[in-house]
């Protein structure tokens, strides 16, 4: 149901009954590894490129979904994933190899909160039985799409992130009442905000305002008070990112406090892991979403969270060519089923 | 950056005043520093090459570059096959691309990034991407100063 300008509430509370999530050596060392169901010591996962390499990341996160759920791919009805390479080939060939009708995204690192409420809707309104929903990337297919070959030797500045290696995925099925499992709520759309930076190098910078503009639409949409939540997860702000739109929600007059906010992009990497300001790519808030916070959530530590993946929509060419970064970022609310009905 | 600014709509550039307080600034001194020593050993391990082989292969001063050159390039690229030299970058940034073993590196990185789209297109299509503006814009400015050295010689200046 439209709520709002740009938000959607789900009514009979769609259900992620199940996750899958792979990920990088990188990954492996670093803060959330138990989070991960499957970690690759080598970084081509046995493949002869990255960008096969990132397929099969997502074919993993798939396959252990759907054995966590006990369903075989004939029960999905629909696939909504997307990534940052060329025309999303990882994720469109990863969907020949499962056989699930598809719907490919691109939001950038925005995918993951994009199919999420995309699935949640058609769950919803009895569109679909089962959905799954997901994104990936891989830090040396996008490095070398975006920026310099993975082995040259240019220095990046403080403000640069890294790019996660790793695919997340869940699956949406209709809600049963009393499971123990997170449920989607209530999702905001966002628009194309664009402050005329130009550095992609910088991207926590410039994706802070769309955050923002996203992050007050929905608490005005939704007629909510940031309170309401107990965690606001924002997808791969970074340092930069986070700080800047903490200052510009302040200053819009939104009573927020700042341990509400976290970032899929610090949560992680250890801190002596050389990532600069923090991780990165469309398989950043899904691996950490769809791993480490529902797994803290099924234990109790939150209750409602607000997932805020940002995403920069510019490609290697927009940016030689000097255009600016135009970014958006999409909100999904998750909470736990109530339980013992 | 002045006519940039111009192009802006006063929300914009409110912004970036903003988010440059939050911006992590490069640490200017420090790498400058590290890029001096890393850039200087670099030279000092090229000047023994140099020595070696004017005092075991007879060559001389004037002609020892080419070898000097060929060694240092040939164990930039090994470093960067071993995926050594992208982590020497990181630390000392203009130290280590500036020497021509940065050169080298630009060019076999390019090489092995674009391998998996075979030898004609990937390597063969790839492989200047980085190091191609070098040598363009390097072999441009040598004829210029060429010609200026020409022009002022047959002028009687030099």
């Amino acid at each position: 149901m439209l709520k709002g300008h740009q938000s959607w509430v789900f009514n009979n509370r769609p259900m992620i009954s199940a996750t899958g999530v792979s990920g990088g050596p990188f990954e492996a060392n670093g803060n959330l590894a138990n989070d991960f169901d499957i970690l690759h010591e080598d970084l081509w996962m046995g493949m002869d490129s990255y960008e096969k390499a990132q397929r099969v990341l997502l074919e993993e996160a798939v396959r252990t979904t759907l054995a966590k759920a006990k369903m075989e791919k004939e029960q999905i009805e629909f696939l909504f994933a997307g990534d940052l390479i060329n025309q999303i080939t990882p994720t469109s060939f990863a969907a020949r190899t499962m056989q699930i009708p598809y719907f490919g995204l691109f939001g950038a690192c925005s995918t993951s909160m994009e199919g999420l409420a995309l699935a949640s809707f058609v769950v919803n309104y009895q569109g679909a039985r089962n959905v799954l929903t997901g994104a990936s990337s891989h830090n040396a297919a996008t490095e070398k799409q975006f920026r310099y070959p993975t082995e040259y030797g240019g220095q990046k500045p403080p403000t640069a992130q890294w790019t996660v290696t790793g695919a997340g995925v869940g699956l949406i099925t209709q809600n049963v009442p009393g499971e123990h499992q997170p449920v989607t709520t209530s999702a905001t759309i966002g628009r194309v905000i664009d402050m005329g930076l130009s550095d992609p190098f910088n991207m926590g910078g410039a994706m802070a305002p769309a955050a923002a503009d996203t992050i007050m639409a929905h608490f005005r949409d939704m007629e909510l008070d940031p309170s309401h939540y107990d965690l606001i997860l924002t997808g791969d702000l970074g340092r930069i990112g986070q700080d800047t739109t903490f200052e510009l929600l302040i200053k819009s007059g939104l009573k927020i406090e700042r341990k509400l906010f976290q970032d899929c992009g610090l949560l992680l990497y250890k801190d002596d892991q050389p990532v600069q300001a923090g991780g990165s790519g469309a398989g950043c808030s899904a691996t950490v979403l769809y791993g480490h916070i529902l797994n803290q959530m099924k234990k109790g530590l939150y209750k409602r969270i607000l997932v805020v993946a940002t995403g920069a929509l510019l490609s290697p060419l927009s940016f030689q060519q000097k255009e600016s970064i135009p970014c958006i970022a999409h909100a999904v609310a998750i909470e736990m089923n109530e339980e013992g009905r | 950056m002045a006519s940039k600014q111009k192009n802006m709509t006063p929300q914009q550039q409110k912004y970036q005043q903003l988010q440059q307080k939050h911006e992590l600034k490069r640490p200017v001194l420090k790498n400058c520093i590290k890029a001096f020593w890393v850039g200087g050993l670099i030279c000092v391990v090229g000047q023994a090459i140099s020595y070696f082989y004017i005092y075991f292969f007879h060559f001389t001063e004037q002609n020892v570059g080419n070898p000097t050159v060929a060694t240092m390039v040939f164990l930039s690229m090994l470093l960067t096959g071993f995926g050594v030299y992208d982590r020497l970058g990181q630390f000392a940034g203009a130290g280590s691309a500036v020497p021509v073993t940065g050169f080298g590196n630009a060019v076999i990185s390019a090489a092995i990034e674009h391998r998996t789209e075979g030898f004609v297109l990937g390597v063969g299509g790839n492989m200047f991407k980085l190091a191609g503006s070098v040598i363009l814009f390097g072999v441009f400015s040598a004829f210029v100063v060429a010609l200026i050295k020409t022009l002022l010689g047959m002028w009687g200046v030099l």
